[in-house]
């Protein structure tokens, strides 16, 4: 089919979805339900083929795999798509979550249903094309291309304060990519490429290597978020609908991690070197600080948007650790955190569409009227506190890890971050859970539906199942992790030489 | 047998005949049809136009001289004379119905536009200071005039005076720098200038260069001489503030790079900080001035300021990546401001047009296709990709970062995430906040300059091959 792969098919097939519901007549309740359908048969159609990818997937092979490429912009600047051990459990993420998002928008988005979903599918697009473009100018263009259809889900369907947060979700990321943008282009000038692959292999001098580390920093941190960077996120997170933070915490924050891991240390192994003291630093400053915020909010999507940070802060410190288990605890946690946090934000969203709202305060004592709730968020608690058995429990404890082989300090303090995210999400929950129902409000509120019990069946079941497995996973991150490992111990390698021959 | 071929001193020459009798034509079949209503003048005009359209892309695509070297065709100024035609027709397409309803309907208005785009493309094909002048003059003149069209009303008479003020100081400055130019290097055609002024040039040389970039920048609104952009803009009637947002840009643009490019490549080092200065100094005042304005033609004039300045990234840079950034930025920057002027022209209700910020207010519930197709416009101007304005940005920083202008480009960046804002919050007005009434049905010819513009910038991303590589041909026919 014109030489189309997969990984094309994944990219249209959202947009497909998408053009069907544009095609969709009037705003009767029929048509309404259409786009819902529509919706959620293309996100599962996308998942299933995502399944097959992932069937055709040498998991041994730490090459670029399902390649296609395609005549585009020029002949060094091609519409080049392949995936790789690190770049298929993303991809598998986010189709994973997509329907998730689609059930957790059923009832709760009531005006302008149609737009939402179609923004929903185009978003998708654009998540699943930054995890599997190998073109630098490719990446780029769908890394900022889902800006769009984000800006407008938080704007158009968020709470009170969406029109701050949607300004601020969108110029804060597009002032780090543009920077990013301008290290693309001096790499296409140093290199005479695009291509990932190409410049995987591609020596960049170490001067110039600094400042592409630095343009590239900017974009990710503010991705990431880092702090001091990550002051969107809360906001953005608390005035998105409950499918927005789903997707904002599990797959946007991803990229940025994707991003270094893809770009930052293999091109730039010696710039990495030079600032993974920085990035520590910076890491340890985002555990400790933002879990400390996190104690004292007021309002739940805001406690566990800041412990997001904080989850990204061991992100950070195990990629820039950059020995094994750092970088595959890096990876292993983005995955459960991309399916903590979604289920955490899912269900904030359960108690958020029966009360209409998020405060802390307002609730108490929801054990009594919704046992089943209770459970359900007692889990997704103790995986967000990482508890061994969880999958959020094999994350944390590896990189660490890898932190205490590099710089023994660092992983000390970053375990402190443990203790206190123990302490705000187990304090959260017994505001929230536990005591008295007293609120008068409270009397009539109704346990789980079926529908969200089907929603957090398959989340919780895997975050416990990779908890207790987690080699699936790991086994993928193996072989990319052992070849980014040997690149970057050989770049090394021949800047001691030479630093060792100048003496 | 190719037609441009056959007669080899006027063959080069052949759209610029064509454009020549056909307008003549135009004005004795006006006179005779007087002021009764009727596309008929409209329709000859775009035909003539077409016409040219054709004969245009079949010139030789080598360089050619004709007329004693003063005038000169390459691949360039094919390029840029193809979009000043596409322009001109989308200034007439626009305002088919517009004049009508308006009662501002006079046959004059097409043999106008037709007389100021013969001035363009003898501007574009310039190849001494005097034919280049000949051009401008007959440019601006013809401008003047139709800025003041609404003759009755004050606003845009104003606007036409203004113009007409400042567009004479800066011809005359132009013309003073000419002067100059032509008394240090003896001569005024291009090529002999080129090969006089190399290297370490006399203080005067550089003078006379500075009065030409300053007319230059007159006529393509750059900062600091950017100031009657926004009256003129604000007060001409609805399609011809787009005309003067997307037709005299190209032209100027070519201008700015033909002069600088072909007559003082060897004096690069003076001019490209001239131009530096004034791409810097156009981005910044583009973003920041416009946030500010409630006048969506007044924000579309700040908007064209710093479009202007992104394009002259790529001059600045000097070298055929950067003029191809040049070339690509105003192929696209034609689609999305004419596309965006088409919106504007839509916002009516009755007899009453509206073009505050706030009248757009819940488009996206009242129009929703209107209201995607302008916040696709707003997008791919404040450069978000896959739109195509971000391609357009891409070539011109490209070029600016190989030819180590980093601060520039950095500079440049950081502009256009300000001048998003402005981007921004007008899809938030139509997206995000309550509706207003409904406007009424577009007339088929705006909607027809919406749908190609809009097609131009939400699809360029898949097939950028074939612009990209044009505009990549046209700007190698320079060096």
């Amino acid at each position: 089919m014109l030489g189309f792969g997969i990984l094309s098919g994944l990219l249209i097939l959202p947009l497909v979805g998408a053009a069907f519901i544009l095609t969709l007549r009037g705003d009767s309740e029929a048509a309404r339900s259409n786009a819902r359908w529509a919706a959620l048969a293309t996100t599962i159609a996308t998942f299933l083929l995502s399944l097959v990818a992932w069937a055709r997937f040498d998991v041994a092979s730490a090459s670029f795999q399902l390649v296609e490429s395609h005549s585009w912009l020029t002949e060094t600047i091609r519409f080049k798509l392949g995936v790789d051990g690190f770049s298929m459990p993303l991809v598998l993420l986010t189709t994973f979550l997509m329907p998730f998002c689609i059930l957790a928008s059923w009832e709760s988005i009531e005006n302008r249903v149609k737009e939402y979903f179609v923004a929903f599918l185009v978003l998708e697009t654009t998540m699943i094309g930054v995890f599997c473009a190998l073109d630098l100018v490719l990446f780029y263009l769908f890394f900022e291309a889902g800006l769009i259809p984000m800006f407008l889900i938080i704007g158009i369907w968020g709470g009170k304060r969406r029109i701050y947060a949607s300004f601020k979700f969108f110029l804060y990321t597009l002032l780090g990519s543009v920077l990013m943008l301008l290290a693309i282009m001096a790499m296409y000038w140093a290199a005479g490429t695009t291509d990932i692959p190409t410049l995987l292999a591609f020596k960049f001098a170490p001067n110039l290597q600094i400042w592409l580390w630095l343009a590239f920093f900017a974009s990710f941190a503010v991705k990431m978020p880092m702090w001091p960077v990550h002051t969107w996120l809360p906001d953005a997170h608390v005035e998105a609908p409950t499918a927005g933070s789903v997707i904002l915490a599990g797959v946007l924050l991803k990229m940025g991690g994707y991003g270094f891991i893809r770009v930052s240390l293999p091109m730039f192994p010696d710039a990495s070197l030079y600032f993974a003291p920085l990035v520590y630093a910076l890491s340890v400053i985002a555990i400790i600080y933002t879990s400390l915020v996190a104690l004292m909010q007021e309002d739940i999507k805001k406690l566990i948007a800041y412990s997001s940070v904080a989850h990204m802060g061991f992100v950070t410190m195990g990629l820039f650790s950059m020995n094994e288990q750092g970088i595959q605890g890096a990876m292993f946690t983005m995955i459960s955190h991309g399916l903590i946090s979604g289920a955490l934000f899912l269900s904030v969203g359960v108690i958020y569409d029966r009360m209409h709202t998020r405060e802390i305060k307002a609730y108490g004592g929801l054990v009594n009227r919704m046992p089943l709730y209770a459970v359900v968020f007692l889990i997704l608690t103790m995986a967000n506190v990482a508890l061994p058995g969880t999958s959020g429990f094999i994350g944390e404890f590896l990189t660490l890890m890898g932190a205490f082989r590099s710089n023994t300090w660092v992983a000390f303090f970053a375990a402190t971050g443990v203790i206190l995210s123990a302490a705000y999400a187990l304090w959260l929950y017994r505001r929230v859970v536990y005591g008295p129902l007293e609120k008068p409000a409270l009397q009539g509120i109704t346990d789980l539906n079926r529908r969200e019990i089907i929603t957090f069946a398959p989340l919780i079941l895997l975050i416990i199942y990779y908890g207790v497995q987690p080699g699936p996973i790991l086994d993928a991150f193996a072989a990319p992790t052992d070849a980014l490992m040997n690149s970057v111990q050989a770049a090394l390698a021949t800047v001691k030489t030479a630093a060792v021959a100048a003496h | 047998m190719n037609p441009a071929l056959a007669i080899p001193a006027f063959g080069p020459l052949l759209p610029e005949i064509l454009m020549a009798v056909g307008v003549l034509v135009l004005v004795l079949f006006g006179a005779f049809r007087g002021e009764r209503p009727g596309y008929g003048m409209s329709i000859i005009a775009l035909a003539l136009l077409a016409v040219t359209f054709v004969a245009v892309l079949m010139l030789p695509s080598e360089r050619v001289e004709t007329m004693a070297g003063s005038f000169v065709v390459d691949g360039f100024a094919k390029f840029m004379k193809a979009l000043t035609l596409l322009a001109s027709a989308g200034g007439i397409i626009l305002s088919l119905d517009y004049m009508r309803r308006e009662g501002i309907y006079r046959f004059e208005y097409p043999i106008l536009i037709v007389l100021s785009t013969i001035g363009m493309m003898m501007v574009i094909s310039a190849n001494d200071l005097i034919a280049l002048y000949l051009g401008l003059e007959l440019l601006s003149l013809s401008s003047y005039v139709i800025a003041a069209f609404d003759r009755d009303n004050e606003r845009s008479t104003e606007a036409g005076l203004k113009y007409f003020v400042l567009g004479a100081l800066s011809s005359g400055m132009l013309l003073y720098g000419a002067s100059l130019v032509y008394g240090f290097s003896g001569s005024v055609s291009f090529p002999v200038i080129a090969s006089v002024l190399q290297g370490n040039v006399g203080i005067g040389a550089v003078v006379g260069l500075v009065f030409v970039a300053a007319g230059i920048a007159f006529k393509i609104s750059a900062v600091p001489f950017h100031m009657w952009t926004p009256d003129v803009y604000e007060g001409s009637p609805t399609p011809v503030t787009a005309f003067f947002a997307a037709a005299p840009k190209m032209a100027g643009m070519a201008m700015a790079t033909r002069v600088f490019i072909d007559a003082f490549p060897g004096i690069l080092v003076q001019w490209q900080q001239i131009i530096v200065f004034i791409s810097i100094a156009s981005m910044a005042l583009g973003s920041f001035a416009a946030i500010g304005q409630r006048n969506l033609k007044r924000l579309m004039a700040y908007s064209s300021i710093g479009n202007v300045g992104y394009a002259l990234i790529g001059l600045a840079a000097g070298t055929p990546e950067g003029i191809q950034g040049v070339v690509v930025y105003m192929a696209i920057y034609l689609a999305m401001t004419l596309g965006t002027f088409a919106v504007i022209l839509g916002m009516r209700r009755g007899n009453v047009m509206f073009e505050s910020i706030d009248d757009l207010s819940g488009l996206a519930r009242t129009h929703p296709a209107l209201a995607f197709c302008l916040a696709m416009m707003m997008f791919s101007l404040a450069g978000i990709p896959p739109l195509a304005g971000f391609f357009a940005k891409f070539y011109v920083f490209a070029a600016a970062i190989q030819a180590n202008l980093v601060t520039l480009a950095v500079i440049g960046v950081v502009t256009s995430v300000i001048g998003a804002y402005y981007y921004l919050r007008i899809v938030k007005v139509m997206y995000f906040d309550a509706p207003v009434e409904r406007f009424e049905r577009m007339s088929p010819g705006v909607s027809f300059v919406l749908v190609v513009s809009s097609a131009v910038v939400l699809l360029f991303w898949l097939v950028p091959a074939p612009i990209v590589n044009a505009a990549g041909a046209a700007a190698r026919s320079l060096f």
